[in-house]
């Protein structure tokens, strides 16, 4: 049965559920349980923003607090997992990713191709991303392009609790790495769930509404902004498809390019950066791909190539919103030419 | 130490250290006539380290190992014909001609891979020996890497959390004398010659063995082995050793004293070593390890001349096995 629950209990109880179905899934990560060591009760953080909250009391020997050491145990993830566990490393902020990229980059991504397609890696690695939070540079970023860069490794950036859910527990039963990227400005947004398990494939984008003009290609926290921009739009009669991917590798280009070759416009939005990003790369494939059909230039909506400011004023300035993405679809329809003719003639 | 071993299982670490320096030996010959692909790193002058080690392993029990790899995998029961196809790029190579000598693989065998980066095998040991300790079957995890690799913050993150966890972890340095071409005197600077030392202040048990006597070793292992197996946590085993090629082949090893190989191979070499101890203490007969020599030179020429005689791989290798599905 569905009922409405948050964004982050959503990832909680694919976790459970996984870890109820199946033995070899374990979690390790800092603070997941918390409290180790101490003369206090254990489970006292259940990860910094409590997402793992409940679950060490259910499965005590499954969720592993580890040492502030990310190369360690996001490696020892990564080979529990080549050895028939399915580790889940809880890697607080994807800002930390740099601390232990080696061992998803060389490691995990390669095993299965160096050693001639023998070797089964179904790690998942979680980890925020996300600005909003005056949290400045080294815990706002949204660094997914340079993961879905790597051949060997899965990403995943679910938009809304359904999705979170159904996500995580496909990757968590994936056989392949996963890395799966939770915006933290999405924690707490509410919708509905079922209780009962589910995964949602990865690689299928899912097509949040349709509309003959312009296509959005959305992630993670943009969807929100893209519908905003699209019902303002809608008043003017520019009628918006929006694409959430859900997953940039895999990544669904058949159901962005048959979209496009429908509208004839492309907008890409995406919190992280324009240079080589996921959405250059989206908007390079369309315009690769589905060339003819392009009645504009495909725009990107993204954060400007800075890293991410503190202060409140800067920080609003460097996120896309409601208001640059209707910028950018009225500059795919010509709209601003269009008003200019339009004066001009009168 | 030397009488707790059978006469089966004297031959059969003979027979293992044979193999690989016959292995290596003859891999330094086919490079020098530029029919290799790559490059390579030869592990000749430090068997009885891998060895020493693996000969208390089963297929079970997990290693991970380094760029200078051929040893630990011969040492594990990796197959000599797949380790030799797959250093020339073939498709019946251990790892279908795509991993090279750096990256050879055989997880049936326990052997998580060679690897390129140096102190990559720490973390991912620690995650086998967490699998081990899950899964209660009394197996562990082995981690092999340099005196290099020792300056690795993935080395000292994983003897911390080795700890932490409580893990059947062995963490096994050779320390050859040089970093590619710098010494462990500059760069592992702990107070005494022993970097063992830096692993007692992690709160494990740390020892120094001469990694050239294959019984020292062995000896040292089968502590800290059963050790792990029983649920005490891991250790630390230092050998000290020495390589007998350069770090890589073509190194021209001008960093090295004048005969300190030749002087080493004469004297202090762990075949030679092995072969006088086991001789002189008549539990081995000088022609039963002639046998062995013969029997794998014999191995290793047919491995080299299969090796040669394969095909390539398919070309639709290429993109295969990049994920399970995708």
């Amino acid at each position: 049965m569905a009922r409405k629950i948050m964004f982050k209990d959503a990832i909680n109880e694919a976790m459970r559920l996984e870890m109820e179905r199946d033995e070899s899934v374990i979690i390790l990560g800092l603070d997941v349980a918390g409290a180790a060591g101490t003369e206090q009760a254990r489970d006292a953080w259940g990860g910094v923003l409590g997402v793992t909250k409940g679950l060490y009391p259910l499965f005590p020997e499954r969720v592993i607090d580890c040492p502030i050491s990310e190369s360690a145990y996001i490696g020892a993830a990564v080979g529990a997992s080549a050895c028939g566990m399915r580790a889940v490393g809880e890697l607080m902020f994807s800002d930390f990713l740099g601390v232990c990229f080696d061992q998803l980059y060389n490691q995990a991504a390669k095993f299965r191709y160096m050693f001639g397609g023998k070797a089964v890696t179904p790690v998942t690695i979680r980890t925020m991303i996300g600005a909003g939070f005056s949290a400045a540079a080294q815990h706002s970023q949204s660094p997914y392009s340079m993961f879905a860069h790597v051949p060997g490794l899965k990403c995943i950036i679910p938009s809304n609790p359904y999705d979170a859910k159904g996500l995580l527990a496909a990757c968590i039963e994936d056989d392949d790495p996963c890395v799966f990227f939770e915006h933290k400005a999405l924690y707490t947004m509410k919708g509905e769930v079922p209780e009962e398990h589910y995964t949602i494939p990865l690689g299928q984008a899912n097509v949040i509404q349709e509309g003959k003009d312009v296509t959005i290609v959305a992630l993670a926290r943009m969807v929100q902004f893209a519908e905003k921009a699209a019902k303002a739009l809608a008043k003017d009669g520019i009628e918006c498809t929006i694409i959430d991917p859900r997953t940039i590798s895999p990544l669904d280009t058949d159901t962005i390019f048959s979209s496009v070759e429908k509208t004839g416009r492309l907008v890409v939005v995406d919190e992280s950066y324009d240079r080589c990003g996921v959405a250059a790369d989206i908007a390079a494939m369309v315009s690769q791909n589905v060339f003819d059909a392009l009645k504009a230039a495909p725009q990107m909506v993204t954060a400007p190539f800075v890293p991410t400011p503190f202060a409140a004023n800067l920080e609003a300035a460097y996120l896309p919103d409601a208001r640059k993405i209707e910028a950018a679809v009225r500059k795919t329809m010509g709209v601003s030419n269009a008003v200019k003719m339009q004066a001009a003639a009168n | 130490m030397k009488a707790q071993l059978s006469k089966e299982n004297l031959l059969k670490a003979y027979r293992k250290m044979r193999e690989i320096r016959e292995f290596e030996d003859r891999v330094h010959v086919e490079f020098a006539k530029g029919t290799l692909p790559g490059f390579v790193h030869l592990y000749s002058g430090e068997e009885a380290v891998a060895v020493g080690i693996c000969e208390h392993l089963n297929d079970l029990d997990r290693i991970a190992s380094t760029h200078r790899g051929h040893g630990h995998c011969i040492a594990k029961g990796v197959e000599l014909e797949g380790m030799m196809a797959e250093i020339y790029g073939k498709k019946t190579g251990t790892c279908g001609g795509k991993g090279g000598s750096m990256h050879i693989a055989d997880l049936d065998k326990g052997m998580m891979g060679a690897n390129g980066i140096v102190g990559a095998g720490p973390p991912l040991i620690a995650g086998a020996a967490l699998a081990s300790k899950l899964r209660k079957d009394g197996s562990v995890g082995v981690v092999f890497f340099g005196d290099g690799a020792s300056n690795q913050g993935t080395n000292f993150e994983s003897m911390n959390m080795a700890v932490t966890l409580d893990l059947p972890m062995i963490f096994v340095l050779e320390n050859n004398g040089y970093a590619e071409s710098t010494s462990p005197k500059y760069s592992a600077k702990v107070g005494s010659d022993n970097i063992a030392d830096r692993a007692r202040g992690f709160g494990m048990p740390a020892v120094t063995v001469d990694g050239n006597d294959f019984f020292a070793v062995y000896e040292a292992a089968a502590e800290a082995i059963n050790r792990a197996r029983k649920g005490g946590g891991p250790t630390f085993i230092e050998c000290k050793t020495m390589r007998y090629f350069g770090h890589f082949e073509g190194d021209a090893q001008t960093y090295r004293p004048k005969d300190e190989v030749k002087n080493a191979r004469i004297n202090d070499c762990p075949l030679k070593r092995f072969a006088a101890a086991v001789t002189s203490a008549g539990l081995v007969e000088a022609t039963e390890l002639e046998a062995i020599d013969k029997a794998v030179l014999d191995q290793v020429e047919k491995a080299v001349k299969a090796a040669e005689a394969a095909p390539q791989p398919d070309l639709d290798a290429l993109m295969a096995d990049v994920y399970v599905s995708y």
